[in-house]
């Protein structure tokens, strides 16, 4: 038997159409736009001017507070504006537009493919300077990784998590980078182990990248401490809470962070950028994201630059198909849709999926039949169908008390409703209120 | 690339599931009995199922468009399978009519009175069903005995429900061991070679259904288990303390509409509960209910009563019986 998560959970057409394609560098393009918020927490303080001149890795917005990132220039060139543009979230928001201008580095940075596997940086000087790399959690969420290195006191962690799973339908990119940049993958895993002081590691990956779990097992014989663990290929397994239960079977109490079982989540994709960071010098200028979709002449992962429009990836992939209905920027159960192809690629881009109109447009609403089967998929052990309820009528105090602030907005329950009730889009409304109202409280 | 896109929330995809596929999927589970019900009672089982299925789709039909002035929805196959459904719980001579008023009672009483599919408290073809059996017990309580698929409509031979042999005579005190006699073998009652409503007799054939809906993942064990576990523990402790007065388990669960109540009825999306735990509930609820009315209760048959009973309970169980919460300490 496989280890999974302890309740609910759904098994989505996998469609891992881009598997198979190895990771290539997509083209720089002639202007990038990095927007200053890209994470989770405060936006970053722009420190550069229209004029200004920029090389690949200088710092151009300063982080602002703890929970917040640096950003820094993807492509050497001259600051051309800083300015409100929309980006994929469909808000204006600031970005620093950058005219590029030939491909030159800071000289610090080590841009050599050599690896590097001795760690000769201390604890804090890991924490510190994964902060000054702006590197952010690359599974999605993007909270600013230092963050979660900074263990609260009074609390210990016992183990590291590396969120390999990656249980989002269509997407491959940290399958590639498993695949491609396995040793990298397990040094940066031996860093993160060193910032937090732990001695055990555990490598979590779906059991539907076989290669992918052999290639690690492999290479991780020559690293201390760190575990390959297999998981069912069962969605959403890359949850943090479900991913916790499923590898070391301790379930993070309601309202809680992982460390309060002694665990700390990093995504594998976060794990190469710290490797970058900390033995290559190279703060996080550059990611993988799979574009891909049904219809799409060439599913494909890309390493691209911070700050690309959508567009280029699209080019690359082989254009826009013309059945295209929406365009998500992530996975189809979690992404986000975006209106145009114009916004930036940004840190958290993990994937394009271009997804036919007519697989994505939604059916006419039914009336609820009370079949469960919203509550029998909930990982959380929630009641979709009531809590759906409850926020149509307003009913706050109720939805708290039932718990829907520990919505994970996974998606399971809309997926599997027979009636395609849309449970949780009033689910996050609902979940927005009762936030307020709890914050208010305080 | 001057596409129009849609911009709406996650998740953008769905599994495919409809209404229908569920609701039609019940319906194939139920061809089995269906088919058995055809060929241990002839003409009149054709009679009886086209009739109520026609009358249900009909009175939907017609409150729908005429009374409340909705859309009309009789293509969810919700109609088809309370037609079936209150067939099945009726004998094979029972004239047209009586059917007719019975198929009124459950879509129009109870089902569309509460809203209509997804609001009603009770499982419309047994609100049907035990309006019939109270102003018609005469009429709902000859069964015809199953000669096979010669047998006729009305003009029929009619003989007792095992049920009803035993429950008369252990009342006159005859001990059990002397009535054995009178009742089919348990193969016999397992096959559907006995007295009966149509739909319930065949055994066999409602446990196909069964498995069909499990593979299928139409329904899940936990109300059938609840049901029928609870019947033959309880039966099986009473036949331990007296076997002369009552009888075992494999009797229980082979006779009257424990299977049919168990795998079709009792598991009814709408009048069911939620959450898994509230589902064991409700079965155990519906088992322990079953056995006292056969056992205690005045009539030999008791499961529609204890399934309508337990969906009044239903919301109860909802709004106490949570599911196990991600996170929660287990006790």
């Amino acid at each position: 038997m496989l280890k999974t998560f302890s309740i609910g959970g759904i098994h989505p057409a996998e469609n891992k159409l881009s598997a198979e394609s190895a990771i290539q560098a997509l083209p720089i393009p002639q202007m990038v736009s990095i927007p200053i918020s890209q994470h989770i927490g405060a936006p970053a303080t722009p420190i550069v001017k229209k004029g200004d001149e920029v090389k690949v890795g200088q710092l151009i917005a300063k982080s602002s507070g703890f929970v917040s990132a640096n950003i820094h220039s993807s492509v050497s060139g001259t600051v051309f504006k800083v300015d409100d543009i929309m980006d994929a979230s469909g808000f204006r928001r600031t970005s620093v537009i950058i005219k590029v201008d030939g491909d030159e580095w800071l000289e610090h940075i080590d841009r050599s493919e050599e690896l590097v596997k001795e760690i000769s940086a201390s604890k804090e000087e890991i924490i510190k300077r994964v902060g000054d790399a702006g590197i952010v959690g690359l599974g999605g969420a993007t909270f600013p990784a230092h963050v979660k290195l900074s263990v609260p006191p009074g609390k210990t962690a016992e183990v590291l998590i590396i969120n390999a799973v990656e249980c989002e339908p269509y997407l491959t990119s940290d399958h590639r980078i498993m695949l491609e940049k396995g040793d990298e993958v397990l040094v940066g895993t031996q860093i993160l182990m060193k910032a937090l002081e732990v001695n055990k590691a555990i490598i979590g990956i779906e059991n539907n990248k076989p290669d992918a779990i052999a290639h690690l097992t492999k290479l991780a014989a020559n690293y201390q401490g760190i575990e390959i663990c297999p998981l069912k290929t069962q969605y959403p397994q890359g949850g943090e809470k479900q991913l916790i239960s499923a590898t070391i079977k301790r379930e993070v109490p309601s309202g809680a962070l992982p460390i309060e079982v002694g665990a700390v989540v990093q995504n594998v994709g976060t794990a190469y950028a710290v490797y970058e960071a900390i033995q290559k010098n190279k703060p996080l200028i550059e990611r993988v994201a799979t574009v891909t979709g049904k219809s799409l002449k060439n599913p494909s992962n890309w390493m691209f630059r911070i700050g690309t429009p959508v567009k280029d990836i699209i080019e690359a992939a082989g254009g826009m198909p013309e059945d295209t209905g929406k365009i998500v920027g992530g996975g189809p159960m979690m992404g986000k849709a975006i209106a145009s192809v114009d916004v930036p690629l940004t840190k958290g881009s993990s994937g394009l999926l271009l997804l036919p109109r007519e697989e994505t447009a939604r059916k006419a609403t039914k009336a609820c039949i009370r079949c469960g089967k919203c509550v029998s998929v909930c990982p959380m052990g929630l009641e979709p169908y009531l809590l759906m309820v409850c926020a149509d009528k307003k009913d706050y105090e109720r939805l708290e008390k039932d718990a829907v602030m520990d919505c994970i907005e996974c998606g399971s329950c809309s997926f599997t409703c027979p009636a395609h009730r849309p449970l949780l889009d009033y689910i996050r409304l609902g979940k927005g209120k009762v936030g307020q109202i709890m914050r208010a409280r305080k | 690339m001057n596409t129009k896109v849609l911009v709406a929330p996650s998740p953008h995809v769905h599994s495919g599931d409809s209404i229908q596929k569920n609701m039609y999927g019940v319906v194939f589970a139920m061809l089995p009995a269906l088919l058995f019900s055809f060929f241990y009672f002839g003409l009149g089982a054709l009679v009886v199922t086209l009739t109520a299925v026609a009358s249900c789709y009909l009175f939907e039909f017609l409150i729908q468009k005429y009374i409340l002035k909705t859309e009309v929805t009789i293509n969810d196959g919700s109609a088809l399978i309370t037609g079936i459904l209150l067939a099945f719980n009726v004998p094979s001579n029972l004239p047209i009519w009586i059917i007719m008023i019975g198929a009124l009672v459950a879509i129009g009483i109870g089902k569309m009175t509460f809203g209509g599919l997804g609001n009603n408290v009770f499982n419309p073809a047994l609100v049907g069903r035990v309006f019939l059996l109270i102003s018609f017990p005469v009429q709902m309580t000859s069964w015809p005995v199953s000669i096979g698929l010669t047998s006729g409509y009305i003009d029929v031979e009619t003989g007792a429900t095992p049920l009803a042999i035993i429950k008369e005579g252990l009342k006159s005190g005859t001990p059990l061991s002397e009535l054995t006699s009178q009742i089919p073998s348990n193969m016999d009652m397992f096959l559907g070679n006995m007295g009966g409503s149509m739909g319930e007799i065949a055994g066999a054939a409602l446990v196909l259904g069964l498995i069909y809906m499990l593979i299928r993942k139409i329904i899940t064990w936990h109300i059938p288990v609840a049901v029928i576990g609870s019947v033959a523990i309880l039966t099986g402790i009473l036949h331990m303390v007296d076997p002369e007065a009552y009888a075992g388990p494999v009797f229980h669960i082979l006779t009257g509409g424990l299977l049919l109540g168990a795998i079709f009825m009792a598991t009814d999306y709408v009048t069911s509960p939620m959450s898994n735990k509230g589902m064991i509930i409700y079965g155990v609820g519906i088992g322990v209910l079953t056995v006292v009315i056969r056992v205690f209760g005045a009539y030999p048959e008791g499961v529609s009563f204890a399934i309508l009973i337990m969906n009044a309970f239903v919301p109860l169980i909802n709004v106490y019986v949570k599911p196990k919460r991600f996170g929660e300490k287990r006790k």
